[in-house]
């Protein structure tokens, strides 16, 4: 039985159809990556895969054993204010919350796993510093530590690396890989860097508005599509 | 010299004003983080209209406008998350209707009388005892609700999308913040008055994100921050007989300059120690 089954969904705007005839599933441990032009939908498909976007048509099904609060996520534009204060340590934290119900307060728990997660990214030393004043890449780093504050199961990243230097963006990308592989966390990434992003995948959905792709990368590299946007050689797809 | 601190009117104004310091300190940070600086001023508005409505049928204003800010605030929080009017037109278009309204009302009822002036400019000085049970009920109410969802609070204003995509009810966390702004600006009313009430909420806040860096270091400074621009304030508006709440306003001025000022010189330091090294 697959974690997620995602049954021939369609997804609107008003009267605008985004995505339509969309079927695919992913399994535990899966490393799913999506890729598709600018305005594809993949932001839109997240949405919908966490609760936040209604299907127009299909349906979505989650495993018996993958609930609501067990979730990560790693939004592409964070609703976050410029100038918010908050430490990091603050931020990871609030990502233990979905599994503290109506407990008013962090529990011993809740603190290990934000502090087992900040060691994990490397950002324990910045453990008091305050979030709007660190690097993008730091950035970054704090808030997948939140989504796997929230989560020992399933990471959704909307392009988390966009608007971060190449070094900085391929230090992530293994980070994540490491989660997947040794944590054994199904990962759902949208990514733009789509030569990158096909190196760590097991499987691949490229968005298309009428014949979208889904499959295992293997079947993916043979398709012509993919030829066509690998030699390409453009990385803003 | 100070003997006026125990007479009983002093100790209501005491009870009262560090109770409604408190609250709006509390709410103000998620207010002002989530740019929500003018609700609380549209809702004061509308805590004017409701009250001169009151005055003329000879209702207790607090038992009218409780209910009618409180959907207010409701309202604002919707019109504020659908798209179709910008969050700030709509705030316009409430506060200012309550106030034509109030002013209406307020003629009918044979103009101003000392009740709507004192609920305009605040006079804590003059509360009776009934309004102070009252106003301590709800403002520790207020005070307790946020300290117990103190850290949903802070996931929801932090990052309300991230909040809902785990499965937290963000939308309940708005409501909430809603009510409790809504009983905070009635409360805060009375002593304040409801054209200065909003500036109680967000002064603290401000001043304290100018020099604090993490969340909860935010809301401590502008608890203590709050109470004590107040407790400075009702003295000497004593000592110099100004109105209360207006002298308690200008002391939150002065504590956010200073704050400001304190800011400016630390980053300038760090500029130069960083070019020196
Ligand atoms: N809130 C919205 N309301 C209306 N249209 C939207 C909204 N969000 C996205 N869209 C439209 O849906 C399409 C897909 O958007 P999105 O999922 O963000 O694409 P991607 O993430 O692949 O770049 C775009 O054409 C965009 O204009
Ligand atoms: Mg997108």
């Amino acid at each position: 039985m697959p974690l997620i089954n995602c049954n021939n969904i369609a997804l609107s705007y008003e009267s605008r159809t985004v995505v339509k005839d969309l079927s695919f599933d992913v399994h535990e441990g899966d490393y799913l990556c999506v890729v598709g032009e600018n305005g594809s939908g993949k932001s839109t498909l997240i949405r919908a895969l966490l609760g936040l976007k209604s299907l127009s048509h299909g349906s979505i099904v989650f495993s018996e054993g993958l609930s609501k609060n067990e979730i990560g996520y790693l939004p592409q534009q964070s609703g976050i204010q410029k100038d918010f204060p908050a430490s990091v340590y603050e931020v990871v934290l609030s990502g233990t919350l979905n599994s503290s119900g109506f407990l008013p307060f962090y529990k011993k728990k809740n603190r290990l796993t934000a502090e087992e997660n900040m060691e994990k990214l490397g950002i324990t030393d910045l453990k008091n510093a305050c979030y709007k004043e660190l690097s993008g890449g730091q950035q970054q780093r704090v808030l997948l530590a939140r989504a796997l504050s929230a989560t020992k199961k399933l990471l959704l990243l909307d392009e988390p690396t966009s608007g971060l230097d190449p070094i900085v963006s391929s230090d992530f990308y293994r980070i994540i890989e490491k989660l997947n592989r040794d944590d054994g966390i199904t990962v759902i990434m949208v990514s733009h860097e789509i030569k990158t992003a096909i190196k760590y995948a097991t499987h691949m959905l490229h968005l298309h508005r009428n014949h979208s792709f889904f499959g295992p990368k293997e079947h993916y590299l043979e398709c012509n599509d993919c030829k066509k946007l690998l030699e390409g050689g453009s990385d803003n797809v | 010299m100070f003997d006026f601190l125990t007479e009983t009117f002093m100790l209501r104004a005491f009870i009262v004003g560090i109770l409604v310091s408190l609250t709006s300190a509390l709410l103000g940070v998620s207010l002002v983080l989530k740019r929500y600086s003018m609700i609380g001023d549209g809702l004061s508005h509308v805590g004017f209209g409701a009250l001169s409505i009151a005055a003329v049928f000879g209702i207790a204003p607090l038992a009218v406008a409780l209910p009618v800010v409180t959907v207010a605030a409701f309202l604002l929080l919707r019109l504020n998350e659908s798209s179709k009017i910008k969050g700030d037109s709509a705030i316009a278009i409430i506060s200012t209707g309550s106030l034509a309204i109030g002013i209406i009302a307020v003629s009918i009822s044979g103009g101003m009388t000392v009740d709507i002036s004192n609920y305009l400019f605040g006079s804590i000085l003059t509360m009776s005892h009934s309004d102070v049970v009252l106003s301590t009920i709800l403002a520790s109410s207020v005070i307790l609700i946020f300290v117990l969802f103190y850290n949903k609070i802070f996931a929801v204003t932090f990052d309300e999308s991230f909040s809902r995509a785990t499965g937290i009810k963000a939308g309940g966390y708005n409501s909430l913040i809603a009510v409790l702004t809504a009983v905070t600006v009635v409360v805060g009313m009375r002593m304040m008055g409801t054209l200065l009430i909003s500036s109680l909420i967000i002064f603290p806040a401000l001043t304290s994100i100018r020099i604090f860096k993490s969340f909860k270091s935010v809301i401590i400074c502008s608890s203590i921050l709050s109470v004590s621009c107040f407790f400075i304030g009702l003295v000497s508006s004593y000592i110099l007989e100004t109105p209360t709440g207006a002298t308690v306003v200008c002391i939150n001025i002065i504590a956010y300059i200073v704050f400001y000022l304190i800011s400016y010189v630390k980053r300038k330091l760090l500029q130069h120690r960083r070019s020196a090294s």
